[in-house]
């Protein structure tokens, strides 16, 4: 049985090593082999990223070695799938090698299209890359003042990023006293602040308290540079000095030309986690086209279920479970206080009030999640 | 008239139906129709709320059983 595994990152590697322990028997006696192909040698902590933003954390400290967090059996190859050829069962990858399998697992995430939105790339700031996260943070530094607004564009990784960035912003200006000169005012798409209506509920008074103005249905249509203005669909416009955006997200660029799912997200069933139309084909974060939000947390709990069923389809020859549709993200409000919300498909989040312990728990999991990856946690 | 395309967003509370809604029709051509379907009962309110402020066209709206049925026409 042959399982191949198409990226290494926070969903691909916590099925890869969940099922190499589940099928150590399996793997030691040759019945089984797991192979996992990557686009990097290098494992990237993407939330650190909001960190590296406002000079919190390095981006050095953001790595590690991908090699490194893989349990022993997993037949590991720096080498990007360039073709999935599924009526075959096989893919070709950029070096030119064909792997085939009989069951294939394919968690290849999902990057931010800001050249989707007419003068974004040149307008904003963004902090979906290490780079573009670095470019924010000398920026934020040279700032001395002046209306600063956050665009939010349809559909992004990371739902909670822009409340967050939001407080972050308020505390970075405040550190360095100069919060009386700087206006910050929020874009949000739909007609509340928050996508989860509890986030909302808490956010709405929590911004008018930090003095964080606000505009609703507002979806970016493009962004007149020279004039420093964002335009919405809705026929509105947003005035800034200093722009903060969460572009428009994408899946990657195989699974658009290949043809798997239209804009790179792949019609994935919502229990089974297979792909639509192919029972050995499963799907595993960010570019499922899932109405559950684009998160490690999605992907973790995604994993550990896909991760079961995987190995009960070699033991037994069926899956055990369902995936509920769990996910459990942070909050941070701020740069000392945060919260949490925990929900599925049919349970909507309940939030707690924010506090510096739950701030602490999610600087600890910062590191923890080195673990997590592993299949320990 | 074209046929219209479902965007299934029952059962999901983030980033939740409207959220959904306004994705697919950015990706639509202009005169394309999508049935939202949705089980959160804000949908009834926010979806025409904001077809209306975008200038698309709100063709009916419907509850089934539990679920709510919402078509739009993208006009612009
Ligand atoms: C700024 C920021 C803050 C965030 N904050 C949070 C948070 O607080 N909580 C949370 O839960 N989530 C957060 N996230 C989201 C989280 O990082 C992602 O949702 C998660 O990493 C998705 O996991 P994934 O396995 O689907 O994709 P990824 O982890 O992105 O992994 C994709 C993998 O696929 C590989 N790949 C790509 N193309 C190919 C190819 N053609 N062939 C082979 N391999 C390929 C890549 O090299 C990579 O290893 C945040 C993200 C960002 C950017």
């Amino acid at each position: 049985m042959r399982i191949l595994v198409v990226g290494g990152g926070t969903g691909g590697t916590i099925l890869a090593n969940n099922l190499a322990r589940r099928l150590s028997a399996e793997t030691d006696s040759g019945k089984v082999r797991l192979t996992m192909l990557s686009a990097s040698d290098r494992h990237m902590y993407q939330p650190g990223l909001l960190y590296v933003a406002f000079g919190q954390m390095s981006p050095d400290q953001l790595y590690r070695d991908q090699a490194s967090l893989l349990e022993p059996a997993i037949e590991f190859h720096v080498d990007p799938v360039e073709q999935f050829q599924l009526d075959q069962n096989r893919v070709k990858t950029a070096s030119g090698k064909i792997h085939e399998y009989d069951m294939l697992v394919i968690a290849t995430g999902s990057r931010m299209v800001p050249n989707e939105t007419p003068g974004l790339t040149e307008g904003a700031e963004f902090f979906y890359t290490e780079e573009s996260a670095m470019k924010m943070f000398r920026r934020l530094r040279e700032f001395q003042g002046g209306k600063v607004a956050i665009v939010v564009g349809l559909p992004h990784k990371c739902p909670i990023a822009p409340v967050e960035v939001t407080f972050s912003l308020h505390d970075y200006f405040k550190s360095r006293g100069i919060r009386d000169k700087v206006q910050i005012k929020y874009y949000y798409p739909i007609n509340r602040i928050h996508s989860i209506e509890n986030v909302a509920k808490w956010a709405t008074p929590e911004f008018k308290r930090i003095g964080v103005e606000y505009e609703t249905l507002f979806n970016m249509r493009e962004v007149d540079v020279e004039n420093k203005i964002v335009k919405s669909e809705e026929g509105s416009e947003a005035h800034y000095d200093l722009l903060i955006a969460i572009p428009e997200h994408r899946g990657m660029e195989v699974i658009e030309r290949d043809k798997l799912g239209e804009d790179g997200w792949i019609p994935t069933d919502r229990q089974k986690l297979s792909m639509v139309g192919h029972d050995n084909v499963f799907v595993l974060g960010d570019t499922t086209n899932l109405p559950v939000s684009k998160t490690g947390s999605a992907a973790h709990f995604e994993a550990e279920v896909l991760a079961e069923n995987m190995a009960s389809i070699v033991k037994i020859g069926t899956p055990v479970r369902d995936y509920d549709g769990k996910v459990y993200c942070f909050i941070e409000a701020g740069h000392d206080r945060a919260t949490y919300a925990m929900f599925n498909y049919f349970n909507p989040p309940d939030l707690k009030p924010p506090s510096k312990p739950m701030h602490w728990f999610k600087v600890a999991y910062n590191q923890m999640y080195w673990t997590s990856v592993r299949g320990l946690l | 008239m074209s046929e219209s395309k479902i965007v299934d967003a029952c059962n999901t509370y983030c980033p939740g139906p409207l959220m959904e809604l306004i994705t697919h029709m950015k990706r639509a051509k202009v005169g394309d129709v999508l049935e939202l379907l949705s089980t959160d009962k804000g949908s009834a309110n926010d979806v025409p709320e904001w077809v209306t402020k975008a200038g698309h066209d709100m063709l009916g709206s419907e509850k089934v059983g539990e679920v709510w049925h919402i078509k739009v026409r993208k006009a612009r």
